[in-house]
């Protein structure tokens, strides 16, 4: 796992620059008075390549963001940004970065091409490469005919890709995209994503975060964030076999609380959730099925509706690691005093 | 740079334009506003309902009643048979104010020295102020001896006539209350704009999350905040135009002093009220609370001025808090330059506060603004 620990040694004073990383950190650290919201982060990501960027809210998912984007300076540690460093030249990495945040920002009252003519004026695009740069940005994200619309007019979808054009229209190669996909409808969501693969494959690196699974299994490289650590990261393939091991379990009972209580006596049992009159349980590698699981819980005397196993979620996969970085403490701290004993 | 400075000013504009409704009332309740205050408000009471105790009979006395009636400040509608009879006309509010002239007034003023009682009705101290005066100002004129008395007591007495006691108002002569009014309706109106303007023009970016794109764009504080002051100060200018167009082909209010000056000097007013339009803009989360905030900007502005009750009239302690409210010191700049036509040599004075006031409340505000978007 690439985390550093909050005792590991001060990282040497090199060059993280790397010219396959288009997203380089060590030790990135923002501190607000006590709380620590990142913590020793040390990230890559490599040129034109398709990274999500994974984690519960408060993880420090977008305090992370807003460091690499410029706009918030670092406690501690260094990070350079299309080899642009992050402490010494923030405003530069505004300039060549591109930014679509999940509210879109975009001025309703304005058209979409109005829009598209802003940013490429505040983005610096020259007088002569506007016209032909809009022009291309109509294409790109199939606003052809819609010129002239309002952009409090469009629906869900037009505004989405409206927003992610918007933060193109300087020709960026690399943008981050905070949540692009909450709130919007799952056929425009599909056609979001295609557009951003082809960004991607086009050679543009992009950062993206996201709480949907089906989402996070299109990028080509995954990072989880939680506490303010990468707990794991990796190619989604690796992490979804990882996750498979531990099937996901969803069942619905009569009485949520009982079902979720018997559970959790069960070692087999990794982790239990509820959520109304659903109870979620990741269950530990080679451990029981549904039958098992029915079984168990008929034993004692728990009324089912129906038990089902189903796909993991973002949350699922989180929820294992976690336990094992957890599990992996508690056996360190166990170590430690059995060495005392002695 | 330029070409970002220049972006954000080609939006405002842009939004402003399309806001038709909001364009309007920019433009037109600047107008609509001279024409309420300068029309329906007047402290210069005219035909006043009098009612007239006559014990002489005589043609002398016929003479001053006519006197009054042509002054158009008293309407002789009524009557009296006794003082009793005047008395409780005012008292249930028939007549405003009572005139008592003596049995033997032709003899007296033959003598050339006549006594003639005027009784007003001082509960509203508008009518009664405008009465006395207009009254005092007819006894003059004709050698009267007049004994003015009030409801609360007797408060002027001319004992030596004939006297010619003469009042010259100056700039101002025939006491027109719109001229007073008008031009400082212009600093209330610049105030306006410059507050509530541009507290909604950056609140409305933080509330649809344009803000939050911008701060991640190159584009440096100074151009946003200029970006949206210029378009600002333009539209305060054509409003300010536009009132002064009205003042003086409506109004028929003269422009005596130098305009470039006027416009020159109404920067530095507005340098400072669109420093308490970014602090509005700070403590507002939503567009209505800006308003709100920049109304509560705007109220004691109006009343603690001088714009309608003179600052001298006030208790001391309101005075204090008139001497640390810009507009108070603008209005004397708009009346200064207007009304009488003096030059910054007489100015100078009244605009050292404004100068201050822009300055401590511009960079607080500028400091505020840059925190908030950290």
């Amino acid at each position: 796992m690439p985390s550093s620990g909050r005792s590991a040694p001060p990282a040497p004073a090199v060059h993280v620059t790397d010219g396959q990383d288009a997203v380089v950190t060590r030790g990135l650290t923002k501190r607000f008075g006590k709380v620590v919201a990142v913590d020793h982060l040390d990230l890559h990501v490599r040129r034109g390549e398709l990274y999500g960027f994974l984690g519960p809210n408060g993880a420090g998912k977008s305090t992370t963001l807003r460091m690499l984007c410029g706009i918030l300076a670092p406690t501690e540690g260094e990070g350079r940004v299309l080899d642009i460093d992050l402490r010494r030249d923030p405003e530069r990495v505004k300039s060549v970065i591109g930014y679509m945040s999940q509210r879109f920002s975009l001025y309703d009252d304005l058209t979409v091409e109005e829009n598209l003519t802003f940013y490429a004026r505040v983005y610096m695009v020259p007088r002569a490469e506007r016209a032909p740069r809009i022009q291309r940005m109509l294409r790109l994200g199939d606003l052809g005919g819609r010129e002239r619309q309002l952009a409090g007019q469009l629906s869900g979808g037009y505004r989405q890709r409206l927003a992610l054009t918007c933060a193109l229209v300087h020709g960026p190669r690399l943008i981050f995209l905070d949540e692009p996909t909450a709130g919007v409808d799952p056929v425009s969501r599909r056609t979001f994503w295609a557009l951003v693969r082809h960004l991607a494959d086009e050679g543009t690196t992009i950062v993206v975060t996201t709480h949907y699974m089906d989402e996070a299994e299109l990028c080509d490289t995954l990072g989880f964030i939680y506490q303010g650590k990468l707990i794991a990261h990796g190619p989604p393939a690796r992490i979804k076999a990882e996750t498979f091991a531990r099937p996901v379990i969803e069942l619905a009972a009569e009485d949520p609380r009982a079902a979720g209580a018997a559970l959790a006596d069960w070692d087999a049992v990794e982790e239990v959730v509820r959520a109304g009159a659903r109870v979620r349980l990741i269950v530990a590698p080679g451990g029981p099925g549904v039958a098992a699981v029915r079984e168990y819980l008929t034993a004692r005397g728990v009324a089912l509706d129906w038990v089902s196993e189903v796909e993991p979620t973002v949350e699922d996969v989180f929820v294992s690691f976690v336990d094992r970085e957890r599990k992996a403490r508690v056996r360190e701290q166990l170590r430690a005093l059995g060495a005392a004993e002695r | 740079m330029g070409s970002r400075l220049h972006g954000i000013i080609a939006k405002e504009f842009l939004q402003l334009g399309r806001d038709r409704l909001a364009l309007t009332l920019m433009l037109f309740v600047p107008v609509a506003m001279l024409f309420i205050f300068g029309w329906a408000i007047n402290t210069d009471v005219k035909h006043v309902p009098t009612a007239v105790f006559e014990q002489s009979g005589s043609v002398e006395a016929r003479t001053l009643l006519e006197a009054l009636e042509n002054s158009q400040y008293f309407d002789v509608r009524h009557w009296a048979r006794s003082t009793r009879d005047l008395t409780r006309m005012i008292d249930d509010g028939t007549a405003k104010v009572g005139v008592v002239i003596p049995p033997d007034y032709a003899r007296q003023l033959a003598r050339g020295r006549a006594q003639v009682q005027v009784i007003v009705d001082a509960s509203d101290p508008m009518v009664a102020t405008s009465a006395m005066n207009a009254a005092a100002a007819l006894a003059a004129d004709r050698s009267l001896q007049l004994l003015a008395q009030t409801t609360e007591g007797v408060v002027l007495k001319k004992d030596e006539p004939p006297l010619d006691f003469r009042v010259r108002a100056w700039y101002n002569p025939d006491l027109v209350s719109a001229i007073f009014i008008v031009p400082g309706l212009i600093g209330a109106l610049l105030m306006q704009t410059t507050v509530s303007v541009m507290a909604i023009a950056i609140v409305r970016e933080r509330e649809r999350g344009t803000l939050e794109a911008l701060i991640v764009s190159p584009i440096r504080r100074w151009e946003l905040l200029l970006g949206k002051i210029i378009p600002n100060l333009l539209v305060a200018y054509g409003q300010m135009t536009m009132a002064l167009l009205v003042a003086h082909f409506v109004f028929d209010v003269p422009i005596r002093g130098s305009l470039p000056l006027l416009y020159g000097l109404s920067a530095v007013f507005m340098w400072g009220t669109l420093g308490i339009g970014i602090f509005v803009s700070a403590a507002s989360r939503t567009v209505p609370q800006a308003m709100q905030l920049s109304f509560m900007t705007f109220l004691p502005s109006i009343y603690l001025s001088g714009l309608l009750f003179p600052i001298e009239g006030m208790p001391e302690g309101a005075q204090y808090l008139a001497h640390i409210i810009p507009l108070t010191y603008y209005l004397r700049v708009v009346r200064g330059i207007v009304l009488k036509g003096i030059g910054i040599e007489y100015l100078w004075p009244t605009l050292l506060p404004l100068v201050v006031f822009g300055a401590v409340v511009f960079t607080l505000s500028i400091l505020r603004f840059r925190k908030q978007l950290d």
